[in-house]
């Protein structure tokens, strides 16, 4: 400790030399960043009093979100649709709020809400209908949970690259807020009362019906994502979880919630419907699932030696139990590493120690929940409900995964150390 | 005299006058005029549905008028918006052929009206009058083969239209916790 303290005091010097004899603003005094004599630090005024106040990430650190599923955002009419989160740059299991996925039900105007003005409101077969401010309902019990949130169609297409490309529709994030089933306690339901619509105030007040099972049993209202506000991508300054539920369901810029007797068919609900019935049943939680995103697809790999394979890996029907890679195409499996906590319904992170030979090969990772549902591969899921069908299928009539697809991401690493999806 | 300490809570108690939450006493009761203008969400039987009604040529004007063929082209087909009608010349064994249209695969009409309720025209939401949405409504059914040409959308009629896909659309699952996506499927 001794040691440290002349280093100290030099650097307070040294920082107080430049606050007083120069003006240029060109080297930022800030403690516990002295740099190394040798390294070239170009200008930037992190003692900006905008930047002391609200901070920004290195100008180094350029990961973004990018818009995807073959429409662009803002597209010809101003709309935001589907913009995927950089998950090849993600490190731990928290989706930075400004790289969360932002996908909308039709297209929609992000709108600019004033919380002081905003209310929310139950009704319906309600005992009590309620109209709350968000103060109101700061006021009341408070949960904080991890949850991601997935795109219904978020999947891995074979002339995607990235795994932002193939996964970057679903993130992960700390939400507060109320539960739904406080705030219906709060309004009391009557018996009748078996489904909810959540509604939005957006411009197209997108609206879902919601089963009242799921609605009582740990529905989030949000206020609060990861330590602050919720951004108003993500539906500032309330928004619906419905935790491992498909994403539509995750009503943002929520306003109103009707208790109702039925299904109620919104234009949401409409949008979901199936012809058959095991395809209606699997476009509702998210399956188990997982994908490596290092390496993964467009990334180079160096040299052979070792590397740490990551990835995330998530259910929607509870916490993730185990997580197991293969490097030979599917060949062999081997478990890996859950790091940390595995949380319900939460991005899980997991690692595998790898050494590199430097031949070609194939990285697969595989999710087991903990109801024992195993993540498919992708012949697997596409085969399932065709018995005989043979994965790929025919150029002219490829198999494709029914539904919602949570099958097995494959990268193949070439000998020259590039990663590409190798999905048919 | 009373203690400062106290005054926050005398505050607190003077402002739940008003609060109705059984448990926290937190919110207060919405006015009838609050729930009637913000409850736009219409079931398949209707009973949110306002007074006013709307017939096929109306709505045929209101579509030309309010710029619903500048996106969705000049009778709901080839616009750089949704495809609004079917291809009448495609022949199909089922409903579900049709495609995503709304006006045609939506098991109820009711859904139809509410949409164009809530969501149209673009960036001009919320602009059409109920006798216009029902208008509009009647022109799709008709365009899409559901509905005659002298018919005419109301509260009472609209719930009413037989939709080709009524019955055809896979039930949900009755969801309960800790439930598998499928029973019987492994992934």
């Amino acid at each position: 400790m001794g040691s440290r303290h002349p280093d100290r005091r030099d650097f307070l010097k040294r920082g107080a030399a430049f606050a007083g004899g120069l003006s240029l603003g060109a080297v930022d005094p800030v403690i516990g960043q002295t740099p190394p004599a040798d390294q070239d630090v170009e200008d930037q005024d992190w003692s900006s009093p905008e930047l002391i106040a609200y901070g920004e990430r290195s100008r180094y650190e350029t990961s973004v979100r990018v818009p995807h599923g073959g429409r662009p955002s803002p597209d010809a009419f101003g709309l935001v649709f589907h913009v995927a989160t950089p998950l090849q740059d993600q490190v731990g299991i928290i989706t930075p709020s400004a790289l969360h996925f932002t996908n909308t039900t039709r297209g929609a105007i992000i709108p600019n809400i004033d919380p002081r003005e905003h209310r929310f409101m139950i009704h319906g077969l309600v005992d009590r209908p309620l109209i709350f401010t968000m103060d109101d309902l700061k006021r009341l019990p408070s949960v904080t949970r991890l949850h991601f949130v997935e795109c219904a169609g978020n999947r891995s297409r074979p002339q995607h690259v990235t795994v932002q490309e193939t996964h970057g529709n679903t993130s992960c994030a700390e939400w507060t807020g109320v539960l739904l089933s406080t705030l219906l306690n709060e309004a009391g339901v009557k018996d009748a009362g078996t489904w909810i619509v959540a509604e939005g105030v957006e411009s197209v007040k997108g609206a879902s019906s919601i089963p009242m099972a799921k609605a009582m049993d740990d529905c989030l209202v949000c206020y609060g994502m990861n330590g602050e506000a919720v951004r108003p991508q993500q539906g500032h300054p309330l928004r619906l979880l419905v935790p491992g539920f498909e994403g539509i369901f995750n009503v943002k810029w929520l306003r109103r919630i009707k208790v109702v007797d039925r299904y109620y068919m919104t234009y949401n609900d409409y949008g979901h419907l199936r012809r058959e019935p095991h395809d209606a049943a699997l476009t509702y939680q998210i399956g188990p699932k997982s994908v490596i995103t290092y390496p993964s697809g467009g990334q180079q790999l160096p040299d052979r030696g070792f590397y740490e394979i990551r990835g995330l890996a998530w259910s929607g029907t509870g916490a993730v139990s185990r997580v197991e890679v293969s490097t030979d195409g599917g060949g062999s499996w081997m478990d890996a590493e859950i790091r940390g906590a595995a949380h319900p319904m939460a991005h899980t992170a997991f690692s595998f120690h790898w050494t590199w030979d430097g031949r070609e090969a194939e990285l697969m990772s595989r999710c087991t929940d903990e109801l024992g549902q195993v993540q498919p591969t992708r012949a697997e899921a596409a085969a399932f409900w065709r018995p005989g069908a043979v994965y790929p299928g025919t150029p002219d009539e490829p198999l494709r995964v029914t539904g919602q697809d949570n099958s097995i991401q494959p990268w193949r690493v070439e000998s020259d150390g590039s990663v590409h999806n190798a999905i048919a | 005299m009373p203690s400062l300490r106290l005054l926050p809570l005398l505050v607190f108690w003077a402002g739940s006058v008003q609060a109705q939450g059984l448990n926290y006493g937190v919110g207060r009761t919405p006015t009838d005029e609050e729930i009637r203008a913000w409850d736009i969400a219409i079931s398949p039987t209707g009973e949110e549905l306002p007074p006013g009604s709307g017939t096929v040529e109306e709505g045929e004007q209101v579509y030309l008028r309010t710029g619903c063929a500048t996106c969705h082209g000049m009778a709901g087909m080839d616009g750089i918006a949704p495809e609004l009608v079917r291809d009448g010349e495609r022949e199909v064994t089922h409903p579900w052929d049709y495609g995503r249209i709304l006006p045609i695969r939506s098991p109820y009409a009711t859904t139809v009206w509410d949409y164009i309720n809530r969501g149209m025209p673009l960036n001009q939401e919320g602009s059409l009058s109920a006798d216009e949405v029902y208008a509009l409504t009647a022109y799709l059914l008709y365009l899409n083969g559901v509905i005659g040409g002298d018919e005419v959308m109301d509260a009472e009629t609209l719930p009413m239209v037989e939709m080709p896909n009524r019955d055809a659309w896979a039930p949900l699952p009755d969801w309960q916790p800790g439930m598998p996506r499928l029973p019987g499927y492994p992934y």
